[in-house]
C-alpha cells in the first residue's frame, strides 16, 4: 500500500500564545510541535505499511519550520517527504490548503491518504475531506481501526456519546485519523541517522499556485475570549487554598 | 429581493437530533437581525413527520428532501442530494449543527460548490451590513471573527450549546411542507457503512452524577489517578477524563468527557490539569458550578470556571482531600 500522510505543525500545547500586532493571527516565535492526531495518522500508515509492505509519505505545507515534522517522521519510518514550503501557506483557509496538497502529488498514486480529523490551530477539521473531493475519492472520518478487506478497506468509525460504525471504503480513499487509534512509537537512534539521507521534495508556492485561488473566509480579528462567568481566583499557600476552596464548596457551591 | 437562511435539521434512523433546535435558534436570531427569510429542511427517506415537526417553528417553509438511497447516511448520497437542492432553492446562508455527521459531508458539499463552510462556531455578529461568525481558535485560547470571502452559499456550523434550543420559536400556525424528491444515481455512493453500534455497556452513567472529578494531562502519570480518586471519593463523586487521558488507557473510555464521550452537568465539575480544549468543554460546559485547577494561568478552562486555582494539582489536590474529609466530620 501507498500511503501519504498529509502533517502540520502546530504551537506546542502549553505554549503561551500571543497576537500579532494587527489582531489577525498569533505570534510565531513561539516552540511548535506536531499536530496530535497527525501523529497517529502517521503511525497507523506505518503500521499498514509494515502489515501489508508498500511505501509511507509525508507532506507538510508550511514555512522552513515546518520541515521539522517531516524529518521526524522520516526518523519514525516513513520512506520520503514533500515540503510546500512558504510562509503563505500558514494564512490558507482549508480549501486553499488542499488545493495546494493535491496540486503537490498530482503525478503520483496513492491507495490511501491520511490526515489527523483536526488541527489544534485552525481547528477546522476539513482539508482531508476537502481533498478527497478534490482528487474524486471517497472518504471516511474520525477513524479508529482500518483493516485491510478483499475488496478495499473497513474503516470503524467514531460517532458522538460512545457509538461507532463500520463502513466498508473502496480504495484509493482518503480517511480522517482520531488520536488514540494506536500508540504512538519514539524514533530510533538509527531512524534518526537514517533519516537525513531520505529524500524530501521541495514545492514552492509558485510551483502549486496555479491551483489556487483566493481564501473563501477570512479571518478578520483573533482576540482573547470575553468571560462567560465571574471566575475567582483563589490564592494562598496550598493549606490556605484547599480551605479557602472547601469553604466555597460548602457555602457557596453547597455540594458538601 | 430578501436573502434566504436555510437551515438543515439532523435526523438520525428517522428521528430528529435535539441539537437542530439549536441551529433554529440561531436561523431565527440571524433573520430577525438580517430581514433575510428563514427556511428548513431534513434529508432522508421517509422522513415526513420530522419535516412536519420543523414546520410547527417559526420558518416560512420547510423541506423534505427524500431518496431511498439517503438511508443509511453515506457523505456521497447526503452531499449529492443537497447540492442538487441548493442549485434549485439557492440560499445565501446554510446552517447546521457541528455534529461528526456534519462534520463528514459538509467540507464535500462546500467544495462540490466550490464554496467554504465555516466550521464550529460558537456565535455571529451582524455589523454595519456584514455578516461575521464567532469561532474558537488554537483549542479556545482565542475567537476569531471569520468572515466569508467568497459568493456562496456560505455554509456555518454550530457548536453544541451555542444557542438555547429551548428558545426556538414557535410559528403562529405550521409552515408549509415541500417534498424534494432527489435521484441519486447508481455509482454515487462508494462507502457501504454497516450498523451503528456500541462499543460495550456503558459501565458508569455520567450524566447521572452530581459531582464529578475529572482528570487531564496535568496529572501527567497513570500512578497519580490514585491522587484524583481519592478526590471525588473524599467528595462522593465520580471520576471521569479528558480524552487523553483515556486515549492512554489510564482511565477506561465510558469515563470519557467531552464530543467523543459523555456530556454532563453536575452540580460541581472539577476539573484537575485540564486545559479545556474544545472537545472536551462542549462535554461539561452545561455543569452548574465549575472548579479548575491548573498550572498555566492562560489554560481556557479557566474561562468558565466559577472558582479557580494557579498552581501545581499536586500540592494542591492532598490538604484539599484533607480539608473536605474535616468539613465532612
Amino acid at each position: 500500500m501507498k500511503i501519504l500522510v498529509c502533517m502540520k505543525q502546530v504551537p506546542q500545547k502549553d505554549a503561551p500564545l500571543k497576537l500579532n500586532e494587527a489582531g489577525t493571527w498569533i505570534r510565531e516565535d513561539v516552540s511548535y510541535e506536531v499536530n496530535e492526531p497527525d501523529a497517529f495518522a502517521l503511525e497507523e500508515a506505518l503500521r499498514q505499511k509494515e502489515k501489508h509492505s508498500g511505501e509511507v509519505v509525508v507532506i507538510t505545507a508550511g514555512p522552513a519550520r515546518a520541515m521539522q515534522v517531516l524529518r521526524e517522521a522520516l526518523a519514525k519510518g516513513a520512506d520520503r517527504a514533500i515540503h510546500l514550503e512558504d510562509n503563505a501557506f500558514v494564512g490558507l483557509d482549508a480549501y486553499n490548503t488542499a488545493r495546494a496538497i493535491a496540486a503537490a502529488i498530482k503525478d503520483e498514486k496513492f491507495d490511501l491518504i491520511f490526515t489527523g480529523l483536526q488541527s489544534d490551530d485552525y481547528g477546522y477539521a476539513q482539508t482531508g475531506v476537502i481533498l478527497a473531493q478534490i482528487l474524486g475519492l471517497p472518504h471516511a472520518t474520525i477513524i479508529m481501526q482500518i483493516e485491510k478487506t478483499e475488496a478495499g478497506i473497513r474503516v470503524k468509525r467514531e460517532l458522538e456519546a460512545g457509538f461507532f460504525q463500520f463502513v466498508d471504503v473502496p480504495l484509493p480513499a482518503v480517511l480522517t485519523i482520531q488520536s488514540g487509534i494506536n500508540k504512538l512509537r519514539y524514533a530510533t537512534l538509527i531512524g534518526i541517522k537514517q533519516a537525513k539521507t531520505k529524500p524530501m521534495r521541495k514545492v514552492t508556492l509558485a510551483d502549486v499556485q496555479s491551483a489556487m485561488g483566493n481564501n473563501l473566509q477570512k479571518i478578520d480579528k483573533m482576540y482573547i475570549p470575553e468571560k462567560s462567568k465571574n471566575t475567582e481566583f483563589l490564592e494562598g499557600s496550598p493549606s490556605e487554598i484547599a480551605k479557602k476552596l472547601v469553604e466555597k464548596l460548602k457555602n457557596e457551591l453547597r455540594v458538601i | 429581493m430578501a436573502e434566504t437562511i436555510f437551515v438543515i435539521v439532523e435526523q438520525r434512523e428517522g428521528k430528529l437530533n435535539r441539537v437542530s433546535w439549536e441551529t433554529i435558534a440561531a436561523g431565527q436570531a440571524i433573520a430577525a437581525e438580517t430581514g433575510w427569510s428563514l427556511e428548513a429542511g431534513v434529508v432522508g427517506s421517509g422522513v415526513s413527520a420530522i419535516a412536519s415537526e420543523v414546520a410547527q417553528k417559526k420558518v416560512s417553509k420547510v423541506y423534505d428532501v427524500e431518496s431511498p438511497k439517503l438511508e443509511p447516511y453515506t457523505p456521497d448520497a447526503f452531499a449529492h442530494a443537497l447540492k442538487s437542492f441548493l442549485e434549485k432553492y439557492p440560499a445565501k446562508l446554510v446552517l447546521m449543527p457541528h455534529t461528526y455527521q456534519v462534520r463528514d459531508f459538509v467540507p464535500k458539499l462546500a467544495t462540490s460548490m466550490e464554496t467554504t463552510a465555516i466550521t464550529d462556531a460558537v456565535g455571529y455578529k451582524y455589523e454595519g451590513g456584514k455578516l461575521s461568525f464567532t469561532r474558537q481558535m488554537f483549542q479556545g485560547k482565542f475567537m476569531a471573527d471569520v468572515s466569508f470571502a467568497g459568493t456562496g452559499p456560505c455554509f456555518v456550523t454550530f457548536q453544541n450549546g451555542s444557542f438555547r434550543g429551548d428558545k426556538a420559536e414557535a410559528g403562529g400556525g405550521a409552515a408549509a411542507v415541500e417534498t424534494f424528491n432527489v435521484d441519486v444515481p447508481d455509482g454515487v455512493i462508494r462507502n457501504k457503512p454497516q450498523e451503528v453500534f456500541k462499543e460495550a455497556k456503558q459501565a458508569v452513567d455520567l450524566t447521572q452524577a452530581e459531582i464529578i472529578v475529572s482528570v487531564g494531562r496535568g496529572i501527567k502519570e497513570q500512578k497519580n489517578i490514585e491522587l484524583a480518586k481519592q478526590l471525588a471519593d473524599a467528595l462522593g463523586g465520580e471520576l471521569a477524563a479528558s480524552r487523553p487521558i483515556c486515549d492512554n488507557g489510564w482511565l477506561p473510555m465510558d469515563r470519557q468527557i467531552g464530543s467523543s464521550g459523555q456530556t454532563v452537568a453536575p452540580k460541581l465539575y472539577l476539573a484537575l490539569g485540564i486545559s479545556g480544549a474544545i472537545q472536551h468543554i462542549v462535554g461539561m460546559k452545561g455543569a452548574r458550578s465549575i472548579v479548575a485547577i491548573n498550572k498555566d494561568s492562560e489554560a481556557p478552562i479557566f474561562e468558565i470556571s466559577d472558582y479557580a486555582v494557579v498552581g501545581n494539582l499536586f500540592d494542591i489536590v492532598p490538604p484539599l482531600i484533607e480539608e473536605i474529609k474535616k468539613a465532612r466530620g
